[in-house]
């Protein structure tokens, strides 16, 4: 009867913190670049309204990016971005479901600076595909930012470059996640 | 007691475990608004401003300028004495800005009467999805052209006036779908003056256009304006456009046969003289190249 008892508190408690646990923003960071090598001018792209949530207990990391989100200095670039290239009415969001490898080196309670493995899975262009790449999270005062760069090569996510402008856009997106995470209080 | 224990707790750990999985599962979920999705205005419901010689209901960005080079060749039934009506051409070029979100200008001179036009396009509603959405365009257009020819008559005295046309437009356009999009285009056309007594000041008509996307990046447009109080001497006819927008990165080609020769609003809905019937008619294309003059901040 008491193991039960202490089962269940345990249960119960674990039930409880989950909530606290979680860091989340509404506005994050990404910015893409696919210049090609030898381009007149910079393929690159910003999103300011990224959707991020870290689950401090499990090391699970989840992204949502509204692709309409994206903006381009040339208005000409965010139309063939979400016309031709990323085709958003038909996939408005590019998704990543991962989680921290090296969860248990991070100590959410503490500040500093973490450098930390990502695996998971992103979805982009209706096309799933596995990314693992290194971060850094970096905790200050309650507050967690989390930062990382990849590359992704374009053609994994049936993404097609035409010859015409080939020699502007490259093959592959220089991908940086910058992301300011605050409590998830419920 | 123990018995009961040891069969209940792997059954409570087995629910805990699978909630706390489906929780990592849906993390997204517990930020995700319930509302609905933010107001987001439709856009590229045609790939250049213009469907071909109208106005479409698609305008530039802000800081976005449209240089226009477009060219109308002589009739197709002339056969290969001009090349099919390659021989001659009639052209104009125009210079088209973005001002805002639903707010743009232009001008443009044509070889056909050597004539000027310039126009103010606005927007009071646009058509948009998610909160607040509103089903279709309306975009008002009004213009002015200024013919630049030498008097015909000098003896008698002319007057500047006479050279001044005016056209006013609405164009209710709606994109249905990432292929299809439809408008309808009432237009009055006044003119300070007119050759013929058959001829009306005030011509007033229904403009129809639309473009069917085959691929990402062509799409066939059409547009055809109908004349309610056409010239009662029967010298013009309705124009009719149908052709092809290909996008090439940087330029939009606009090809296309029509049986008008006039490349603004009063000279091609007015002043068509071609016959689709007789088969008069002529290829011709536009070609779009726009410049970013304004730069956005991105990062």
């Amino acid at each position: 009867m008491k193991r039960f008892l202490i089962i269940s508190v345990f249960l119960l408690t674990g039930f409880l913190g989950i909530a606290q646990d979680k860091y989340y923003t509404k506005a994050g960071n990404i910015q893409f670049d696919a210049t090609a090598a030898k381009s007149p001018e910079k393929i690159t792209g910003g999103n300011h309204a990224s959707v991020c949530v870290l689950d401090t207990k499990t090391g699970a990391l989840q992204f949502s990016v509204p692709m309409s989100g994206f903006e381009f200095e040339k208005a000409l670039m965010q139309e063939h971005f979400n016309e031709n290239y990323v085709e958003t009415k038909l996939f408005p969001k590019a998704e990543f479901r991962g989680s921290i490898t090296n969860h248990a080196a991070v100590q959410y309670s503490k500040d500093g600076t973490y450098k930390v493995r990502v695996k998971g899975n992103l979805v982009m262009h209706g096309v799933t595909k596995e990314v693992v790449t290194e971060g850094e999270i970096l905790v200050k005062g309650g507050k967690i930012l989390a930062k990382a760069g990849f590359t992704v090569t374009l053609l994994d996510y049936n993404i097609k470059i035409p010859t015409v402008v080939a020699d502007k856009v490259g093959a592959q997106a220089r991908i940086v996640v910058d992301c300011s995470l605050e409590p998830l209080v419920k | 007691m123990s018995k009961f224990i040891k069969l209940l707790l792997p059954a409570i750990l087995a629910i805990a475990t699978s909630l706390r999985a489906q929780e990592t599962e849906d993390l997204l979920s517990l930020v995700e608004d319930e509302k609905e999705p933010k107001k987001e205005f439709v856009k590229s419901a045609f790939k250049s401003p213009r469907v071909i010689n109208s106005h479409s209901m698609e305008f530039l960005s802000p800081g976005v300028m449209d240089f226009r080079i477009l060219h109308r060749f002589g009739p197709v039934d002339q056969g290969l004495k001009t090349l099919f009506g390659l021989d001659q051409a009639s052209m104009r070029l125009g210079f088209d800005f973005g001002l805002r979100r639903n707010l743009m200008a232009g001008f443009g001179r044509s070889t056909y009467k050597k004539e000027l036009d310039g126009y103010i396009k606005y927007a009071p509603l646009m058509q948009s999805t998610g909160e607040g959405q509103f089903p279709f365009t309306l975009a008002l257009v009004a213009g002015m052209t200024l013919n630049t020819l030498e008097w015909q008559d000098p003896s008698i005295e002319n007057y500047f006036s006479s050279r001044l046309n005016y056209y006013f437009q609405a164009v209710i356009g709606r994109k249905f779908s990432e292929s299809v999009t439809l408008q309808v285009i009432p237009t009055m056309v006044h003119k300070n003056l007119v050759p013929l007594h058959t001829q009306p000041n005030d011509l007033y008509s229904l403009g129809f256009g639309g473009r069917i996307k085959m691929s990402k990046r062509i799409a066939f447009t059409w547009d055809y304006f109908y004349r309610f109080n056409a010239d009662t001497a029967g010298i013009y006819h309705n124009p009719l456009s149908i052709g092809c927008d290909i996008e090439t990165g940087g330029h939009v080609f606009q090809l296309h046969f029509s049986n008008a020769i006039g490349m603004n609003e009063p000279a091609f809905i007015t002043e068509t003289t071609g016959s689709w019937g007789k088969g008069e008619v002529r290829f011709g294309f536009n070609l779009s190249r726009v410049f970013q003059l304004k730069k956005k901040k991105t990062a």
